[in-house]
C-alpha cells in the first residue's frame, strides 16, 4: 500500500543527495589550485551524467534484483524491465521507482568521492573508464552485498549493519582512493612547493551544502517519514557540529589557530562517522562519534599521511575511509535494537559486553577494504591497458583544466599558481 | 650592477625559480603579466562558439646581479629552464642599472643587493 508521505519524503531526500555532488564539486574544487579546477569539477559532474545512465541500464538490477551467492543481483531489471510504480521488495510503502532514485543519488556520490585523492594528475579518459569499471566491480556488488536481498554482509550472512552507506559509500571510495593515488603517483613538486588552495569560501560553502544533502542521505535512508527519520536527522546534525568544534579544538592545540577549511573538514568527518548509525545509536553516542572522528582524521591527514609519504590530493581516505571506519566500529559499540530492530543485538557498550554485533561490524569493515582493493587493482589494470593514467609532466604543469579540457575556470584573470 | 628581466611561459614558473635557486639567486621579484608576440594567441570554445585569445599570460621575473658573469649565468640558468621549444617560450633582457639601496641598513651599490646577514 503506497503511502503518499513516504513516497513524498523519499522522493524529496532522493533530490537532496543528489545535491551532495554539486557540493563536492565545489568543496573538492575549491581545494584545489588554479589551474585544475575545471578537471576537478567535471570529474564531479560528469559523474552526474555517468551513474544515472549506469544505474538505470545495468546498477539498480545489478544491486538490488534477486540474489546471486550474497554477492550481487541480477539482471532481471535490466533498463528497468519491471521496475514501476508499484511497491518493490524493499519497502511496501513506496514505490519501486522512488527507492530506485534514491539509491541512484548513493552511486552518483560514491564515485566522485574517490576523485578527490587523483586531483591534479589524472588523465581525464582514464578517469572515466575507471568510474565505469569501478561501478561494476566495486559499488555494485557492495551494495548488493550490504543493503541487497539477501546480501552476504547484511541479513544473509555476517548480520552487520549500515544504516546510510558508511561501508558502501564511504569505506569503498576512501579505500579505493588510497589504492588509487598510491599507483597513480604523487604530483609534480609534492612536499616541496606549496598547492595553494585556490578558493576557500568555495570550499566551507560546499561542505554546507554536502551537509544540506547528507540529512536527506541519513534520514531517507529510514525509507520512510517516520520516527526513525527523524532520529536520524537529529544524530547526523549533532554529530557534524561537534565534530566541527572538535576539528577546531585540536587544530588550535596542533597548529596554533583554528581554520575555515579545518572547521569545513571537520564537518564532512563527522559527517561521514554518523553514516553507518546515523538510525542505530543513540543521540548521546552521535555526540561522542563527533568527539573522536576529527582527532583521528585529523591524525592521519597531518601526520600519518606526511609519514607514509602517498599523494592523497585532497584527503578522500584521510576523510571518508579513516571516518568511514570509524563510524563502522562506532555503531558496534553503540548501536542498540530498540531504536532499529534491523540490528539483531545491541553494542558492545550499549548491550554490556555484547560482541556479537562489534564482531560483525569490524568483519564487515574487512571485507570492504578488501573488495575496495582487489576491485581498484583490477579496474586501474584494465584502464591502462586502454590509456595511461597519468597527464605527461607538461600537461601537469600547465593544469588539467586547459591539457584535459582546454577551458580555463578564470578565463579573464590571470595569477600565479 | 645588471638587471635582468625574464618574460616566460606560466607553466615554468616553478622550474625557472628552482633553477635560479639552484645557482644560488635568491633575489627575484615575479609579476603576472599579459602579452602576445610570435605565439598569437590561441582560439578557445564557449560552449561550441569559437573566441580569439590574443593577449596571453606570462611571468616575468627581475633579477639584478653584480658582475657580468653572474649575468650570464642567471641567464643561462632561465634560458635552459624555461625552454619547449615551441614559440611562446618567452625572452630574456639586460641592461645595466644605475644605483640600489637597501631600505633596512641603508646600503648602496654592490653592497646592496648581496645576501644580508
Amino acid at each position: 500500500m503506497i503511502d503518499s508521505g513516504n513516497t513524498g519524503f523519499v522522493l524529496i531526500c532522493a533530490a537532496l543527495v543528489f545535491f551532495m555532488t554539486p557540493g563536492l564539486a565545489l568543496f573538492y574544487g575549491g581545494l584545489v589550485r588554479r589551474k585544475n579546477v575545471v578537471n576537478t569539477m567535471m570529474s564531479s559532474v560528469f559523474l552526474i551524467g555517468l551513474s544515472m545512465l549506469l544505474w538505470v541500464l545495468f546498477g539498480y538490477s545489478l544491486s538490488f534484483s534477486g540474489n546471486i551467492g550474497g554477492v550481487i543481483g541480477n539482471l532481471d531489471w535490466f533498463a528497468f524491465n519491471g521496475v514501476g510504480m508499484e511497491p518493490g521488495p524493499y519497502s511496501d510503502s513506496i514505490p519501486n521507482l522512488a527507492f530506485a532514485a534514491f539509491q541512484m543519488m548513493f552511486a552518483m556520490i560514491t564515485p566522485a568521492l574517490i576523485t578527490g585523492a587523483t586531483a591534479g594528475r589524472m588523465k581525464f579518459k582514464a578517469q572515466v573508464i575507471f568510474m565505469i569499471l569501478w561501478s561494476f566491480l566495486v559499488y555494485y556488488p557492495m551494495a548488493h552485498m550490504v543493503w541487497g536481498q539477501d546480501g552476504f554482509l547484511g541479513t544473509g550472512g555476517l548480520h552487520s549493519v549500515d544504516f546510510a552507506g558508511g561501508n558502501v559509500v564511504h569505506i569503498s571510495s576512501g579505500v579505493s582512493a588510497l589504492v588509487l593515488c598510491m599507483i597513480l603517483g604523487k604530483r609534480e613538486g609534492y612536499q616541496k612547493q606549496s598547492y595553494r588552495t585556490h578558493n576557500i569560501p568555495m570550499v566551507a560553502f560546499g561542505a554546507c551544502v554536502l551537509l544540506f544533502g547528507w540529512f536527506g542521505f541519513n534520514a531517507g535512508s529510514a525509507l520512510a517519514a517516520d520516527g526513525l527519520a527523524a532520529h536520524a536527522f537529529m544524530t547526523t546534525a549533532v554529530c557534524a557540529g561537534t565534530a566541527i568544534i572538535s576539528w577546531m579544538v585540536v587544530e588550535t592545540i596542533h597548529s596554533g589557530k583554528p581554520t575555515l577549511i579545518g572547521a569545513s573538514t571537520g564537518m564532512v568527518a563527522g559527517l561521514v562517522g554518523i553514516t553507518p548509525g546515523a538510525g542505530f545509536i543513540p543521540i548521546w553516542a552521535a555526540i561522542i562519534v563527533g568527539i573522536i572522528v576529527s582527532p583521528i582524521c585529523y591524525f592521519m591527514i597531518s601526520v600519518v599521511k606526511k609519514k607514509l609519504g602517498y599523494d592523497d590530493a585532497l584527503d578522500a581516505f584521510g576523510c571518508h575511509g579513516v571516518g568511514g571506519i570509524v563510524g563502522g566500529l562506532a555503531t558496534g559499540l553503540f548501536a542498540l535494537s530498540s531504536i532499529n530492530g534491523a540490528a539483531e543485538w545491541d553494542g558492545l557498550i550499549t548491550g554490556g559486553g555484547e560482541t556479537h554485533l562489534f564482531v560483525a561490524q569490524i568483519l564487515s569493515i574487512l571485507v570492504t577494504i578488501g573488495v575496495a582493493v582487489v576491485g581498484t587493482l583490477i579496474c586501474t589494470f584494465i584502464t591502462k591497458l586502454i590509456t595511461p593514467l597519468r597527464v605527461t609532466k607538461r600537461e601537469e604543469q600547465i593544469g588539467l583544466d586547459m591539457s584535459e579540457h582546454n577551458e580555463s575556470a578564470y578565463p579573464s584573470f590571470n595569477g600565479l599558481d | 650592477m645588471i638587471k635582468i628581466e625574464a618574460i616566460v611561459r606560466e607553466d615554468k614558473f616553478e622550474d625557472v625559480k628552482q633553477a635560479l635557486q639552484n645557482i644560488n639567486v635568491h633575489g627575484i621579484t615575479v609579476y603576472q603579466v599579459m602579452g602576445c608576440g610570435t605565439q598569437k594567441g590561441y582560439v578557445e570554445y564557449v560552449r561550441g562558439q569559437k573566441v580569439d585569445i590574443n593577449m596571453l599570460p606570462k611571468i616575468k621575473f627581475e633579477i639584478v646581479v653584480s658582475t657580468e658573469e653572474w649575468e650570464a649565468k642567471t641567464i643561462k640558468a632561465i634560458q635552459e629552464a624555461a625552454y619547449t621549444g615551441a614559440p611562446g617560450d618567452g625572452k630574456v633582457f639586460s641592461y645595466d642599472l644605475k644605483s640600489a639601496l637597501r631600505i633596512r641598513t641603508k646600503e648602496t651599490g654592490d653592497k646592496a643587493i648581496q645576501p644580508g646577514e
